[in-house]
């Protein structure tokens, strides 16, 4: 295995191109699990902690571009940021412990497609949008189209993400992230939902994105969810037909985390406490 | 297979090693240069038992390649006392008889010590929190975090 560290993304494109074979390391807080456990055996491993626009954290049109390489702790540390996207930056800072938030990455959650990944029903929901660089140039995708089944993204041969853009923060907006798990801490999503609603001057739901994580291959953007909220003031009417939208749309498995019927169930019991939170923040009140 | 020379700063002082690109930092720590201090619980990063310092971040150097501490600097827990004089949480551990095996206590010192560095006045469930990394099969934690409690507390009246 060779150990390469680009410091463009341009070199950084070249190498991964020249090796089919080469992964990607960033925080390395999966691929290093990988490699250790030999599930994976890379020709070469490129850090990309080297080049210096994916370490940093931009604002840009308002919105906040954030480095492929730059880990959790960084970002949760930056207050006008968590200010901007609370539910982005909870989702980010519940992935494993302080000692993995040092180094885990959101486009190494995107890119490890995880179907429980915490950070990216939360990054759907706030419409991040993932740049990829690759040897036929840039192009921007929304981050829901990058995963196309657990393991699996739509990155093609010599692609890397770059940076994460984070839009600029609407009025009267907010959002929220929340996930099931059955202990408190350092433990790995059954059922997680993503909420950023925008209200108008009279309080009503004017705009709304639902994620669920953790109940289908890939994180779903559900348009019958957001559909539930619209219009609405976020009522306990809205809220019951938000959960049994949540719940219809969930298509989980049963495995050791969770039967189909409870994550369907708590699927809607979540998206109903997230939306409650992220309707909060948008009044304002929390 | 070829072997990377790397140069790194490890508890203040300058340090070079030869290592192969698929060996860990925790490897290299303690294969190559006998700072054993450092564990290896699990090596997946589950059980915060190598925990070191990275450029001032709390991270667990089984999951670090040692190729990437180029230029960087590392903490481990031998740097913690100074010389015979033990940092104030080593102190705080045997006064509360926070440890039993020890296994762990390298890692947890490590994570406290960047703690209170970050927060000086951490609460309870802030400390619980931060070490949730760490796993403690001994004590059942009690111990652990009335330590760090009281080392927070004792370093606060000292500055």
């Amino acid at each position: 295995m060779r150990f390469e560290t680009p410091t463009t993304v341009d070199e950084a494109v070249r190498l991964l191109s020249d090796d089919p074979e080469a992964r990607i390391l960033a925080g390395g807080t999966d691929l290093l699990v990988r490699l250790r456990a030999r599930q994976v055996a890379p020709s070469a491993v490129i850090d990309v902690k080297r080049i210096a626009e994916m370490t940093v954290i931009t604002r840009e049109e308002g919105g906040w571009r954030i480095g492929a390489a730059v880990p959790s702790a960084e970002m949760n540390e930056m207050s006008d940021l968590c200010a901007d996207w609370p539910g982005v930056m909870e989702a980010a800072d519940l992935i494993g412990s302080t000692q993995i938030q040092g180094r885990a990455t959101m486009a190494g959650n995107l890119c490890n497609a995880s179907p429980a990944a915490d950070s990216v029903p939360a990054m759907v929901a706030a419409g991040a949008v993932a740049r990829i660089a690759g040897p036929s140039g840039t192009r921007d995708v929304a981050v829901e189209d990058i995963p196309t089944g657990p393991g699996q993204t739509s990155l093609k041969p010599g692609e890397l993400i770059t940076s994460i853009f984070l839009p600029v923060k609407p009025a009267m907006s907010g959002d929220a992230y929340l996930r099931f798990i059955p202990r408190t801490e350092m433990d790995i999503a059954v059922v997680g939902v993503g909420v950023h609603v925008t209200l108008d001057d009279q309080g009503k739901i004017s705009a709304a994105r639902v994620a669920l994580g953790a109940v289908a291959p890939t994180v779903i953007l559900s348009q019958s969810c957001a559909d539930a909220l619209i219009g609405t003031p976020g009522d306990d009417a809205a809220l019951d037909a938000l959960a049994a939208a949540a719940t219809e749309e969930a298509t989980p498995i049963d495995d050791k985390r969770g039967t189909v019927a409870f994550r369907k169930d708590i699927a809607g019991v979540l998206a109903r406490r997230t939306a409650k939170i992220a309707i909060a923040r948008a009044k304002g009140d929390a | 297979m070829s072997q990377i020379h790397v140069t790194a700063t490890i508890n203040g002082d300058e340090t070079e090693f030869l290592c192969d690109p698929t060996e860990t930092l925790l490897d290299v720590l303690r294969d190559h240069l006998d700072l054993t201090g450092s564990k290896e619980g699990c090596g997946s990063g589950d059980c915060g038992a190598c925990s070191i310092i990275l450029d001032g971040r709390l991270v667990c150097s089984c999951l670090v390649l040692a190729a990437e501490a180029e230029g960087r600097s590392v903490e481990t827990i031998e740097g913690m006392a100074e010389g015979d004089k033990l940092h104030p949480l080593q102190e705080k551990f045997i006064e509360h008889a926070a440890l039993q095996c020890g296994i762990c206590t390298p890692g947890i010192l490590v994570a406290a010590k960047n703690l209170l560095e970050r927060n000086p006045n951490p609460s309870e469930e802030e400390v619980r929190y931060w070490l949730a990394g760490n796993l403690c099969r001994c004590t059942g934690y009690d111990k652990i975090i009335r330590a760090v409690m009281d080392t927070a507390a004792e370093m606060r009246g000292a500055a």
